[in-house]
């Protein structure tokens, strides 16, 4: 396409890391080094060892580490908590350590020039041995302070950069950083492996760790810009959520689902749509949880399968609700058909609670899910990670061609806007808003169907009451206005008339 | 009692730094420990694997087996002062050969 006709296309290698061969474009470029760049804490080695992981696990492509910083037997133990057996690699031939850590205990003495000839045989003796097709250097820093001349360890290095080239490896340097924002490496190292450069970050936001990937170059070849959350997870190692490189291709169904409440589906023109993102915001106490659970109960009986995911109330406090409703989520658990996941917010990062939520909707396989509260989850996050957050959610969600309905709650008991709703409004297909209504010295409910994107809906606000057979909608509020921005206003019914008057005469005109 | 020296001396190929690194080492040896020594040469480029062993970086190193302690001296060993210190030679080397304890 636009590139040199004389200088053939780099080629990619999938690094198989869960998420980053999205935002790499396919991958790192191959037979090339690649610096991995990041301050003390920013996953650096995780990284350098799951490159050469996923090489064995999924590509059958053998590797070598070449360690500069902890011991071997560190590495092997600190990884099995991963989920990599290092030992039985090892064993089968299929990753070989080069150990260049410090050894502890021994004097060395400098006397006149020296090079790192014996590193690079080493490495390249490792490299034959096992055929590796990859490897990891980790990390730069450490043999910086081994040898006190910087001169040459540099000039050595980047022989054995060349030398991985000549030999069609692919590599992982990893080099530190003394900050988050600031030059890319320390000792210079980035002056010879300058072509291809990524970031990790384990920044301080709001009080709240966020780590991020951020690839920098790749000369010559496509990535993805900007920095992507990502997460460690035991068993599985570092896991990128790709958000822009989510792709919005969701196939929109015209099929209609019914909300479990056959008013609000009339109300909906015909219920929500299949694949589509409802968002149900209101004060705390307005009928969220009610309407979250009517939404499982008309899954349910129609043979759906639900999944719930509730981070406010515990699972006893949730079915006892339902009961209340005449809902019984214990048989319809018994039957498989529904799953409820109760968890507090505060258990895990957003990061964690997204690949556990999306690793529970891959296993459950559910028609519909919904999560109760968005807001609560908010708690625990940035708002631009919970923003993040909620778009992976959605995509995600779209892509299982399934409906899934979130909770908001606002702040205030008269309505207003929640944080959750400003963030996340424009990416729900549907917006239901619940609200309390002062009437004469009475507190009603109130409910409308704010958005409903591709259909006709009912623009009314309707009120609405909860007896122990669930939401029963009413008539419209006909003498208050102001409801939603949480300043009910009653107008003289005269004065409606009026109003209503005004319109039909110009229709009737027409 | 005579303590016998044990040197290994690592080196990458037969370059002018090895060729150095042999000869100041030679001339070392022979000026303070006359016969009382054993010198290998190894070349990391042909037995990679007892560079792997021994988990040497640098070329030239030299490795003082014996007596102990165990010490490394890294360089072509220009700098007699520093091989005479690594070795626990006394710094004279016009000294008798020092090898009686």
């Amino acid at each position: 396409m636009t590139q040199n006709p004389r200088q053939p296309a780099i080629e990619k290698l999938p690094t198989g890391i869960n998420g980053f061969d999205l935002i790499a474009n396919g991958g790192i470029p191959a037979g090339r080094t690649t610096l991995v760049s990041g301050t003390a804490g920013s996953a650096k080695t995780v990284f350098a060892a799951q490159f050469l992981a996923e090489g064995i696990r999924k590509y059958g492509e053998p590797g070598v580490f070449v360690t500069f910083e902890e011991p071997p037997s560190d590495i092997r133990r600190n990884m099995e908590s991963l989920g990599w057996d290092i030992p039985t690699w090892e064993s089968e031939g299929r990753w070989a350590f080069v150990d260049a850590s410090p050894q502890p205990g021994e004097e060395v003495l400098f006397a006149g020039n020296y090079d790192l000839g014996a590193l690079l045989a080493r490495i390249e003796n490792a490299v034959r041995r096992i055929g590796a097709k990859r490897l990891s250097m980790d990390s730069l820093g450490a043999i910086f302070t081994q040898f006190a001349d910087s001169a040459v360890v540099r000039r050595e290095l980047f022989r054995v950069v060349s030398a991985l080239k000549r030999m069609g490896v692919t590599a992982i340097m990893t080099g530190e950083r003394t900050q988050e924002y600031g030059d890319i490496a320390r000792y210079g190292v980035e002056e010879f492996v300058a072509d291809n450069v990524i970031i990790l970050r384990n920044a301080l936001e709001d009080e709240k760790r966020r780590r991020t990937i951020e690839i920098l170059k790749f000369r010559g070849t496509s990535h993805q810009k900007g920095e992507f959350p990502f997460t460690i997870m035991s068993g599985e190692g570092m896991v990128v959520i790709p958000l822009s490189a989510i792709e919005l291709k969701q196939r929109s169904s015209d099929i209609r689902i019914t909300s479990g409440n056959p008013e609000l589906d009339r109300m909906c023109g015909g219920g929500f749509f299949r694949d589509s993102i409802i968002l149900v915001s209101g004060a705390t106490g307005t009928g969220k949880t009610l309407m979250t659970t009517e939404f499982m109960a008309g899954g349910v009986n129609r043979g759906e399968r639900c999944l719930l995911f509730a981070f406010e109330e515990s699972r006893e406090q949730l079915f006892r609700n339902a009961t209340g409703w005449g809902v019984d989520f214990e048989q319809m658990e018994r039957d498989g058909l529904l799953r409820v996941v109760c968890e507090y917010p505060e258990t895990a990062g957003l990061e964690d609670h997204l690949i556990d939520m999306k690793k529970l909707i891959q296993e459950f396989r559910p028609n519909r899910v919904a999560v109760d509260s968005l807001s609560a989850l908010e708690r625990v996050s940035t708002i631009r990670g919970f923003r993040e957050f909620v778009i992976s959610l959605t995509s995600f969600i779209k892509h299982q061609e399934i409906a899934g309905l979130f909770t908001a709650t606002t702040p205030s008991l008269m309505g207003g806007e929640s944080v959750t709703e400003t963030h996340i409004s424009t990416l729900t297909d549907s917006i239901i808003l619940l609200r309390y209504v002062e009437m004469f010295g009475e507190m009603r409910r109130g409910l409308t169907v704010l958005k409903m994107r591709g259909s006709m809906h009912d623009k009314d606000i309707r009120e609405f009451t909860i007896d122990n057979r669930g939401m029963h909608i009413g008539r419209p509020f006909r003498q208050v206005t102001g409801i939603l921005s949480g300043n009910p206003i009653h107008i003289a019914p005269g004065e409606i008339d009026r109003m209503n008057q005004l319109f039909n005469d110009e229709s009737e005109q027409t | 009692m005579t303590s016998k020296f044990v040197l290994k001396l690592y080196v990458t190929g037969q370059t002018p730094r090895t060729e150095r690194a042999i000869q100041n080492l030679r001339r070392i040896c022979e000026q303070n420990l006359g016969s009382q020594y054993q010198l290998f040469v190894i070349d990391v480029l042909e037995q990679p694997h007892l560079a792997e062993q021994e988990r040497i970086l640098a070329t030239p190193t030299l490795i003082k087996e014996l007596p102990p302690p165990v010490r490394r001296i890294i360089g072509d060993l220009s700098d007699t002062l520093k091989v005479l210190q690594g070795l626990d030679l006394p710094v004279h080397p016009t000294g008798t050969g020092g090898t009686q304890e």
